[in-house]
């Protein structure tokens, strides 16, 4: 047998402190909240302890930051900011490794994803909307920002959905509050500390930690002119109902329960692949995941015994094992909502099929599992799993296809496989959803908008479409 | 474990299962072009994906040793001489002369005219005698030259054969030419005693350029008796490449799926470092599964990679490099 041996990723480049504060006006300052600690999902280790930041922190940083967008950052050039971005980006780079295996201890995902995925995501997002900050007339959407933009971002990409966030707020002059998940604070603040480095004018980014509560002083705060939310649909809603009539521009970036669509003429094999990268990529935490498979029935049987085979080789374990291909269940709450929906699975008659893996002892753990003979009365077939559960349908015709993708309230993404560019064509223009991957699936890129349909939320980052959320539009 | 190339029994070994598919050019047609097609991007994703193992400590020292074991060391020049081959097949008995327990590679590879020499040297240390055949490297010959060439082979003791598909039959389409001239070429592979060589069919993936031609002619060659499936002659660029070679490991693994038979795959020409060859190993385990990874299913055509796994080698037992003075010239 060719076993591979451990390759474990050096945990020391990384220095985690054993608690952090706020970082407020191009300080790290003490939160006057309750400190909550932050653990390691892989072996439930605690971390370091975190600042909570109360009401009054919030008020403080949306004070800083507007105190930075009136007196430097929006009275800057374009060209001015994007000599930042792009400092900041660079150093990204260089310390790639070091936001990698952070990202990794921390959120619970596999060095492998947060090494070749996340951080040149990050780096790249940075890059592109510095190309963009001296060119905002050009975009469509006039160049005047908004001002202060309260941000909150989930724990699934925390260093993505933070690059999503910061990079195009400050290319087109806004300053911004950001709030990180409970769960995954570290590289919000390891950011920070890149922030200084780059010497960008303090408050200019403030990062502010906590949970709920946190997020709901800051999407509330009356100073924020505009709020930007990725996270779940439920907390989107309660966000919608807190700026309603209010001034305030909101984005939100929801939940999904994407069809992914495997015809008969598909590239089986690669189909294969993107079935496995839709729905076991981050452990299936993302939003756009590929969580309904959606196989015609003429090769159903043979779709799944390829994708069993298939999913028997992923490794599963030790997020900072080079040759890991699934990590870490984020926390433990997340995993007693994955086990809760696949007992329902079950209980509803879905036939259960787990990838044969060894799964540690400690942290949170759940292996790749398929549910076969889904319908679209089941539960699983309809509420957002959120984890590396796949519901499997099957269907008879195109349009067919069509209509079970679309009977759902979420409309994030889907994924087309087949040879025939006609079926890919049409498929897309019928889908109701933000992305239509065809032949492929989460492939994501900064020149790209991305965004949802339905219940799957508004507006749209990425791209020049992306600039939008952050712009006054043009000038009347 | 020894290849047991020379032994097997060689009736047609698709016994009657492809009867209905190889019975004209037409159904050959819509049997290669109602396969599965190949998407470019995710196979070339998929093999970059798996490249990105990392394999150390004693998976890596395992996969060296088998490396060494898969080698078919080959030198296909104009210039080669009975003195060239002699120093080859040498080299391949004892790779590493100052450490016995270094394996000997799987085979040495020549030209028909060198199997005599290959053989007397060689001897009965296991290590085979593989010759290319059928005009190599073009195919460019009549018919009954190629298996001329072939039978030559063969009675000289050659235990293995590496022919060359028709390309210019392929790619206008003529399928039934090609699986005609595979089934020939087996025929002649025979020997008076009942036993045959081992054949070995070379693509040119390099001119077949699509990931569809490779799967179709990966599939003729299965159908028609090949025990191997090897991607080039190394006469042409781009030869062995990861992903060309993972889309023939699928059909080998999807053809024992069907057929309940093993056919093995060699990719050759380019592949001249230890971490290339591990990246073929680790594809090997993770698409075919731990039966492919043995010589007898597996084999690297290669002349330097033999040196390179040798310093790699010794680097993992003395925890030193050494130059290559200290290794030998082929």
């Amino acid at each position: 047998m060719f076993e591979y041996a451990p390759a474990p990723e050096s945990r020391a480049i990384v220095d985690i402190k054993p608690s952090y504060g706020l970082f407020i006006d191009g300080e790290f300052v003490d939160g006057s909240g309750t400190a909550f600690k932050t653990v390691n999902p892989a072996n439930e280790e605690v971390l370091a302890e975190v600042a909570e930041a109360s009401d009054a922190d919030v008020d403080a940083a949306v004070r800083a930051a507007r105190r930075a967008y009136t007196r430097v950052w929006s009275r800057m050039s374009g060209a001015e900011r994007a000599k930042y971005l792009y400092r900041i980006a660079r150093i990204i780079q260089e310390r790639g490794r070091e936001l990698a295996v952070l990202e990794s201890i921390d959120n619970g995902k596999p060095i492998r994803e947060s090494r070749d995925v996340d951080v040149p995501s990050l780096a790249a997002h940075f890059f592109y909307y510095a190309g963009w900050a001296d060119k905002l007339k050009y975009s469509g959407y006039g160049s005047t920002p908004l001002g202060v933009a309260g941000q909150v971002i989930p724990w699934n990409f925390p260093l993505m959905m933070l690059a999503w966030k910061i990079a195009p707020a400050l290319a087109c002059g806004n300053t911004v509050v950001l709030k990180p998940a409970e769960t995954t604070p570290l590289t919000a603040l390891l950011f920070a500390e890149i922030c200084q480095q780059a010497d960008l004018p303090p408050g200019v980014v403030n990062i502010v930690t906590g949970a709920g509560d946190t997020g709901r002083a800051l999407v509330s705060h009356p100073d924020v002119d505009k709020v930007a939310f990725t996270g779940s649909t439920e907390v989107g809603k309660a966000i919608a109902r807190a700026v309603a009539g209010t001034d305030k521009k909101v984005t939100l970036e929801l939940g999904g329960k994407a069809a992914n669509i495997v015809f008969e003429d598909a590239p089986i094999d690669q189909a294969v692949e993107g079935i496995v990268n839709g729905i076991f990529f981050n452990q299936g935490h993302v939003c756009c995941a590929g969580s309904r498979l959606l196989v015609q029935e003429s090769v159903a049987d043979e779709v799944m015994a390829r994708l069993k085979r298939r999913m028997a080789t992923l490794r599963v374990g030790d997020p900072l094992d080079k040759n890991t291909d699934v990590g870490a269940i984020n926390s433990a709450e997340q995993l007693a909502k994955i086990r809760e929906l696949s007992e329902v699975g079950e209980s509803e008659g879905a036939e259960r099929w787990s990838a044969p893996c060894e799964l540690p002892a400690h942290g949170y753990w759940f292996a790749p599992t398929v549910f076969t003979g889904v319908t679209q009365a089941h539960r699983i077939a309809r509420e957002e799993i959120f984890g590396p559960v796949l519901s499997v349908l099957t269907f008879r015709t195109p349009s067919e296809a069509v209509e079970k993708a679309n009977n759902t309230p979420f409309g994030l993404s889907a994924g087309v496989w087949t040879d025939k560019g006609s079926l890919i064509l049409s498929m897309a223009n019928h889908l109701r959803a933000g992305v239509v991957w065809a032949n492929t699936f989460n492939k994501f890129d900064p020149t790209s908008p991305f965004g949802g349909y339905k219940e799957s939320g508004y507006g749209r980052e990425g791209g020049r479409h992306g600039l939008e959320a952050y712009l006054k539009g043009e000038d009347s | 474990m020894t290849p047991t190339a020379s032994s097997t029994e060689s009736s047609a070994p698709t016994s009657g299962v492809f009867d209905d598919v190889v019975r004209s050019d037409s159904s050959l047609r819509r049997f290669l072009h109602g396969l599965p097609g190949v998407d470019q991007v995710g196979a070339e994703a998929r093999a970059a994906g798996l490249a990105t193992r990392s394999v150390k400590t004693t998976s890596k020292a395992y996969a060296i040793d088998l490396a060494i074991r898969m080698v078919d060391l080959t030198t296909l020049e104009g210039q080669d001489t009975h003195g060239k081959v002699r120093a080859l097949a040498a080299k391949a008995m004892r790779p590493d002369p100052a450490d016995p327990t270094c394996p000997a590679t799987a085979a040495v590879c020549v030209y028909p005219d060198m199997v005599a020499t290959a053989r007397q040297t060689l001897g009965d240390s296991g290590v085979h005698v593989a010759a290319v055949a059928t005009a190599f490297p073009s195919g460019r010959a009549a018919m009954d030259i190629k298996l001329a060439d072939t039978r030559d082979a063969v009675e000289a003791g050659a235990d293995e054969i590496d022919m060359v598909i028709d390309r210019g039959a392929f790619l206008s389409g003529r399928y039934l030419d090609v699986y005609e001239e595979i089934a020939q070429v087996r025929e002649a592979c025979n020997r008076p005693d009942g036993t045959g060589a081992h054949l070995k069919v070379i693509f040119e993936t390099g001119e077949l350029q699509t990931y569809d031609n490779v799967r179709r002619a990966s599939w003729l060659a299965m159908m028609a008796g090949a025990h191997f499936i090897k991607t080039s002659t190394g006469k042409v660029q781009p030869a062995a490449t990861l992903p060309v070679t993972l889309v023939m490991l699928e059909a080998v693994r999807d053809f024992r799926d069907q057929t309940g038979q093993m056919v093995g795959v060699k990719p050759a020409g380019g592949i001249r470092t230890t971490k290339d060859a591990i990246k073929y190993l680790v594809m090997v385990n993770e698409t075919c599964g731990a039966d492919w990874l043995t010589p007898d299913w597996f084999r690297f055509g290669a002349s330097t990679l033999l040196n390179d796994l040798l310093m790699q080698r010794t680097k993992m037992t003395t925890g030193r490099y050494s130059g290559p003075d200290y290794f030998t010239l082929d």
